[in-house]
């Protein structure tokens, strides 16, 4: 499913609401969690998951074709844990 | 120049707040549409497809074969049985931002 697949399924499902708000409505979704991780911030959303932040530590990569050392600087990546609720679901 | 910043977790109810605020429905119904874009995600899920979200990254579902691990805390060994797991790709975009590029 995509973004535009999902936007139609809501349609569906709120005949009565304007498709520029269900657009909206997803992009405020996942633009309130990319700028709350943006803020240092986490964001657990009960029964689906919980999306934080992990730090890398700067290591000494390889270029996979070369074998050429190169060095990969310290960054953050966004992580996401599945909930309780979401591993019953898929495992049922 | 640093600015303080109390770590803070937002929750199903910031999300429907930033609803209400953008939108402009009530936040009831806002509270509501967000647990219907998760409902309508974990439904797709359930499935086993993979969920796309365009600048915010994939949830994909995997299956994971039974294995034999170990209890970490009393080393007995016990078999995992098989499952299925959920994983997010962040998008390229997500992972600059939060890297504040």
């Amino acid at each position: 499913m995509t973004k535009s697949e999902l936007i139609a399924r809501l349609a569906e499902l709120n005949p009565s609401l304007y498709h520029r708000d269900l657009e909206q409505l997803v992009n405020t979704v996942f633009d309130t969690i990319t700028e709350a991780l943006e803020n240092g911030d986490r964001v657990e959303l009960r029964g689906f998951g919980a999306f934080s932040l992990r730090e890398r530590k700067a290591r000494v990569g390889r270029n996979p074709r070369t074998g050429e050392a190169v060095s990969v600087d310290a960054k953050t990546i966004p992580f996401f844990k599945m909930g309780k609720g979401m591993r019953e679901r898929l495992n049922k | 120049m640093l600015t303080f910043h109390m770590n803070k977790t937002l929750t199903r109810s910031d999300l429907a707040n930033a609803v209400h605020e953008q939108i402009g429905l009530s936040y009831n119904e806002s509270a509501q549409l967000v647990s219907s874009v998760l409902e309508e995600i974990s439904l797709c899920l359930e499935t086993g497809d993979q969920v796309k979200l365009s600048s915010f990254g994939t949830f994909s579902v995997s299956s994971k074969n039974a294995r034999v691990g170990r209890n970490p805390k009393t080393g007995v060994e016990a078999t995992i049985t098989p499952r299925r797991v959920l994983s997010f790709r962040p998008s390229n975009l997500m992972k600059k931002r939060v890297n504040g590029g």
